[in-house]
């Protein structure tokens, strides 16, 4: 008897610990609030996807929850979207607009972090007088903000340098081509890159930097056979921020892509689009679908490595 | 119409300056390795320096070092960097009613959106600890943070159109505002209250960011703490309050700070929704537009060295805190 009691006190007491270690809101409340937040976060994502799929009749005429009721839901939004364009989309429709964007992003992004990942591993393996400033140095200028340096790049990009009447360096003609997108996003990216791979880089246990050192490798070799083999996961995640911080900019599209299509990235397009008040939305709601499904597919399938890109840079 | 053929035709060229650039990035550096690998004694350092670091050091300086000194030099420039004016462009960006309002919207978005952003991530982070199943809830909030600010732009445009209150609505917000009984605005339009609905667009973009890392932070806390805070008879917002806040501070200002930034070099959303008009315009659209629009230079650079000034702060502290770091 008394053992029974004193098993169930035990029990009990143990069972309020437990609850209350972990939940000290009580779960269900915490639950419940966090998925009502949840569902309020997806809903105007939501109310794009369902209205790419309605008539242009029925988007004017009433707002997309009303085709919960009756349902009449059509692809060929999607049509005019990939293929035939409209007076809104251009003749052409948005995939050319898709292929500019990729054409952007993935130069750019290879650029930024290889350039990164080698800069990285110099300031943190390489021994060299002035290491510790050029390290502050590229840090304090993730602090410039890009604003700073549009006018003063395009100029350079069109005009070249000229000291005193002479040029120094010719203009590069670029301005209106893809490698005028590529480089400042490379300039712009590379202060952050190489912050968060040197977080890693500079990690590695010094023993196996320097048994690869005994045994004979130099810089050259040990970067190769021994860094950048395990960078590959740390690398790979802020590949993955890179590539969506690329391909969802606006702003260095609009001021280097020189303004033509032949260049201008889905963002770009969109923006144009959306600007007018009053837009046809059969037109722009499934375009701006279309331009997230491709970021979207890369964040929910690499979501992991995506957020510890992330946490590299701010988590301690 | 676009058809197949004409596809392949545009397409072929652009898909071709892809794989020349890799093939030059890595046809480059494969050369420079195997050549690089022979080389022996202290000539490997500096060969590694040169090859490893000077591409990022040039890069950088052309990208970002340069200009930043040459728009300084620019703001104190007439509107075609033809004479030197002085302060002027200074003077005029605080005299000037439109860009003063820019700069009063701008401590606007500074004040209240980083505030918000991080108090709902905090908040939701913490609730997302006493949750089992935090996965996909989780993953809806942080998915904005993949959407473009244009796309957002345009999915909340959707949110917010506007149509008579005696006809069907088409905008969930005007939906919304019948069901309360309240007439229909044109938010976007309606003067002070469209900014607080900008901000709802970056607030609902940002949020999820703080989460995840404030989460990480929340789970980094040793659970012993928590116990005896416990057993001393703090619960729910006093647990909150006197151990989960202090315990992730850091990791607070981090979220904080970056979000401060982000917002001042706002951009994205003020061009997608409403190009700075019906008085929604911050600095950095205010900037774009008296360089690109407006073809002046001068006022344009003037305005980006204030808001570099505005992160410059940010920036010091941050070096600070890494140095610290880094020494320790």
């Amino acid at each position: 008897m008394a053992t029974i009691t004193l098993k169930r006190n035990k029990n009990s007491s143990a069972a309020k610990i437990a609850t209350h270690h972990d939940r000290p809101f009580t779960s269900p409340m915490a639950s419940a609030i966090v998925t009502v937040i949840a569902v309020l976060w997806t809903i105007p994502t939501f109310g794009l996807v369902v209205t790419s799929f309605r008539s242009k009749e029925d988007i004017v005429s009433n707002g997309w929850w009303s085709s919960f009721t009756h349902l009449n839901y059509t692809l060929e939004n999607f049509r005019a979207v990939l293929f035939q364009g409209s007076s809104t989309l251009g003749n052409q429709g948005m995939i050319p607009f898709a292929i500019n964007s990729l054409a952007i992003t993935i130069p750019a992004v290879v650029l930024s972090v290889g350039f990164g990942l080698l800069a990285a591993y110099a300031l943190a393996w390489v021994p060299f007088r002035f290491s510790d400033q050029v390290f502050y140095g590229l840090f304090a200028l993730q602090g410039v903000p890009l604003q700073l340096s549009l006018l003063p790049l395009l100029t350079f990009f069109s005009s070249g340098v000229q000291i005193a009447g002479h040029t120094v360096i010719p203009p590069l003609h670029i301005v209106g081509t893809f490698a005028a997108v590529w480089f400042p996003h490379v300039m712009f990216g590379l202060p952050l890159v190489v912050y968060l791979i040197h977080n890693f880089v500079s990690s590695l246990p010094r023993d196996l930097i320097e048994a690869a050192r005994v045994d004979g490798a130099n810089h050259f070799e040990i970067f190769r056979r021994v860094v950048f083999p395990l960078s590959i996961p740390a690398v790979a995640s802020i590949a993955i921020f890179q590539f969506l911080w690329i391909w969802n900019d606006l702003l260095v599209a609009l001021v280097f892509a020189g303004g033509t299509d032949d260049v201008a990235p889905l963002t770009l397009h969109l923006a144009n689009l959306g600007g007018s008040l009053g837009s046809a939305w059969e037109n722009v709601a499934p375009a701006a679908l279309f331009s997230i499904i491709i970021p979207l597919i890369v964040f929910f399938s690499l979501q992991k490595y995506f957020v510890r890109g992330l946490l590299s840079g701010s988590v301690k | 119409m676009i058809t197949w053929s004409s596809l392949f035709d545009t397409s072929w060229p652009k898909i071709a300056q892809i794989l020349i650039v890799l093939a030059l990035f890595f046809g480059f550096y494969g050369i420079a390795f195997a050549a690089g690998a022979r080389v022996r004694g202290k000539a490997q350092n500096k060969l590694a320096l040169v090859l490893f670091l000077g591409p990022a050091i040039v890069l950088a300086l052309t990208g970002l070092g340069i200009p930043a000194i040459q728009t300084f030099i620019e703001s104190f420039k007439n509107a075609d960097s033809s004479q030197w004016i002085g302060f002027a462009n200074y003077t005029h960006a605080i005299k000037d009613p439109d860009t003063r309002l820019a700069f009063v919207n701008t401590m606007l978005w500074i004040v209240i959106t980083p505030v918000i952003a991080t108090s709902i991530g905090l908040a939701l982070a913490t609730m997302l600890n006493k949750m089992k199943r935090e996965a996909l809830a989780k993953s809806l909030i942080f998915m904005p943070m993949a959407i473009s600010f244009v796309g957002g732009s345009l999915i909340w445009n959707l949110m917010y159109q506007y149509q008579e209150p005696n006809r069907p609505q088409t905008g969930l917000i005007g939906q919304i505002f019948m069901w309360l009984h309240l007439t229909p605005q044109h938010v976007l339009l309606w003067s002070p209250w469209n900014n607080f609905f900008l901000m709802a667009v970056y607030i609902w973009g940002t949020t999820g960011f703080g989460m995840v890392i404030l989460s990480a932070a929340i789970k980094n806390i040793p659970k012993e703490i928590e116990e005896a805070a416990q057993l001393d008879g703090a619960s729910g917002f006093r647990l909150f309050r006197t151990i989960t806040v202090p315990m992730v501070k850091t990791t607070i200002i981090v979220v904080l700070t970056t979000a401060m930034v982000g917002t001042l070099k706002l951009f994205d959303v003020i061009h997608t929704m409403t190009g700075g008009n019906f008085k929604t315009d911050v600095l950095s659209n205010r900037m774009f537009d008296e360089i690109f629009v407006y073809l002046n230079n001068g006022r344009g650079s003037a305005l980006a060295v204030l808001i570099f000034l505005g992160v410059l702060p940010i920036t010091y502290y941050n070096i600070r805190s890494i140095r610290a770091e880094r020494n320790h």
